[in-house]
């Protein structure tokens, strides 16, 4: 069969462009629009429209869950950053033959199972886990941790499940840096900190802010990671909106929660994009 | 001192990273249920996930709907990703931003959406609800693994191609798709790698008539911890381990 210039091109833009309208914009819209109807306890959706949802979301108890989650989504992020910064040094500073092994062994976990990666954990801070059995065995302790089930495990599993999320975007852009630069500042008489933290910083502030928003967003959302490792107080936003679909049913509240999620998620990034006036601003570097 | 630190926190950082997998494959093979301690080699708790068949057709749900899903999100992401680049079109910047948007925006928020679409459609959760809802995941990272190869690509030679009479699909079949093979490849490998481990949009668009893998270690990791889960997670690992590597190969591959 030929195939005119006209009908190729028709067929090109035409297969992506509905498949994103039917199954990504239109999917999103409905969201955003269930989020305007009010709730029924016997059917999904009332013919009522009403602002009623974005009040509800506001209540005390979910605005404590919400805050509650950014810290802890904070606190993930940093304390990823603080262990990653040294180890994306680290890594782009060693022998290029040795970097192509090490990059290899950080991709490994950026793909696999993030579910699978933190019941592994679950099995090394269990009671009767690993962790224990060396602690004890050590005598540094005589009955084992209860670290399972508390908000510790939840913080050790996200900072285990999205370490490799903030490495790779660091090291991707430590690799590119000029070296030299270093030496021209320490042979300017720059302290060793000085060098540093005028030089490689600020150059390697983009590296920084990929991997933060790698790292912020799913922890966030992630609801498995305090449903698995987690206590009965480990509830963030993503079980909260999880719950409002599922357990709790109440759908339009659900939507106007992830309508704000998203809206509050879109506005933080316009904002990082409004700093750093680059086109396509690399997410993956 | 100072060659010292980077090598020492260097494998403290992967031993963080390696130590949880490790014991996981290696329990997978210990001789007892439930203690911590190691109790001698079996193969027992892989006989045992090797006899189970309701395993073995959750197991072939999730390599049927992750083989599809990635075939077809490569079809069109590829496809789309070559309109975006070589048309000028209403709506190409909406479409490109859409696109960047999906990447960005959470796995939880996808699953609602589509869920909330099927719902509106009236269609039930199983085999199509999945795949429709991996294609769409799959999607943008394809577009933009195709798409950050593209834009390397000489665009003379299209030119040249051009000038000599040739057809747009001709320029596709014969010169793009050749220097994208390498890219196209490593995108399937990624995205059935996303596909096969997705646990959060899948948890909102599956049925209880269709199963797939990673709810299913979901539901059983909620429950309890038994080795033969570790024997299953240890499978999936050296799945999805190759897939990922295969991926990473082909995407360092130059055409």
């Amino acid at each position: 069969m030929k195939m005119s210039n006209r009908q190729f091109k028709i067929m090109a833009i035409g297969f992506i462009s509905v498949w994103m309208a039917i199954f990504a914009a239109l999917p999103l819209l409905l969201t955003f629009l269930l989020s305007l109807f009010k709730p029924s306890t016997t059917q999904v959706v009332v013919p009522h429209l009403t602002l009623h949802n974005y009040v509800d979301a506001f209540h005390y108890l979910y605005i404590r869950i919400f805050l509650h989650s950014m810290l802890w989504a904070v606190f993930t992020t940093v304390l990823c950053l603080v262990v990653a910064y040294p180890f994306a040094y680290a890594m782009a500073k060693m022998p290029s033959k040795y970097r192509a092994l090490s990059l290899l062994l950080i991709m490994v976990p950026f793909w696999t199972s993030s579910l699978i990666r933190t019941y592994a954990m679950m099995t090394i801070i269990k009671a009767k886990g690993l962790l224990n059995h060396c602690l004890i065995a050590l005598h540094i302790i005589h009955a084992p941790l209860q670290i399972l089930y508390t908000p510790v495990a939840v913080e050790i599993g996200l900072v285990y499940t999205l370490l490799p999320f903030m490495i790779l975007p660091l090291y991707a852009n430590l690799e590119k840096f000029d070296w030299r630069l270093v030496e021209a500042a320490r042979d300017l008489g720059a302290t060793p900190w000085t060098s540093f933290s005028k030089v490689v910083l600020p150059v390697s502030m983009p590296g920084i802010v990929s991997g933060v928003l790698l790292v912020f967003l799913p922890s966030i959302t992630l609801f498995y990671i305090p449903e698995v490792l987690g206590g009965a107080k480990s509830f963030l936003l993503g079980n909260l909106i999880k719950y409002q679909f599922l357990d709790g049913s109440n759908w339009p509240l659900g939507a106007a929660m992830s309508t704000l999620l998203l809206l509050f998620l879109l506005l933080m990034i316009g904002l990082y994009r409004l700093r750093h006036q680059r086109k396509n601003a690399g997410l993956f570097v | 001192m100072k060659r010292l630190w980077q090598p020492a926190y260097m494998s403290l950082v992967f031993a963080f990273l390696y130590l949880p997998i490790i014991v996981l494959v290696v329990f997978s093979f210990n001789h007892t249920t439930y203690s911590g301690l190691w109790h001698g080699f079996t193969w027992t708790w892989y006989k045992e996930l090797f006899q189970d068949t309701d395993l073995q057709t959750i197991a072939y749900h999730s390599l049927l709907i992750s083989t599809f899903a990635s075939t077809v999100a490569v079809c069109i992401g590829a496809l789309g990703a070559v309109a975006v680049f070589k048309y000028r079109f209403i709506g190409r910047q909406g479409l490109h931003a859409l696109i960047m948007a999906m990447i960005i925006v959470p796995d939880l928020i996808i699953g609602i959406a589509l869920l909330l679409l099927y719902h509106f459609f009236d269609l039930t959760l199983g085999f199509f609800s999945l795949l429709i809802a991996h294609i769409t995941f799959c999607l943008p990272f394809v577009f933009v693994v195709v798409y950050g190869r593209i834009i390397t690509l000489d665009k003379n030679l299209f030119e040249a191609a051009r000038d000599l009479g040739a057809e747009d699909i001709t320029i596709f079949k014969k010169i793009m798709l050749p220097l994208l093979m390498p890219a196209i490849v490593a995108a399937w490998f990624l995205s059935f790698t996303m596909s096969f481990d997705d646990v959060v949009i899948s948890f909102f668009v599956s049925g209880p008539s269709y199963q797939i893998l990673p709810l299913y270690i979901f539901s059983q990791v909620k429950l309890g911890v038994t080795p033969e889960i570790n024997a299953l997670c240890s499978m999936i690992l050296l799945i999805t381990c190759i897939a990922a590597l295969a991926g990473q190969w082909f995407l360092r591959k130059k055409p």
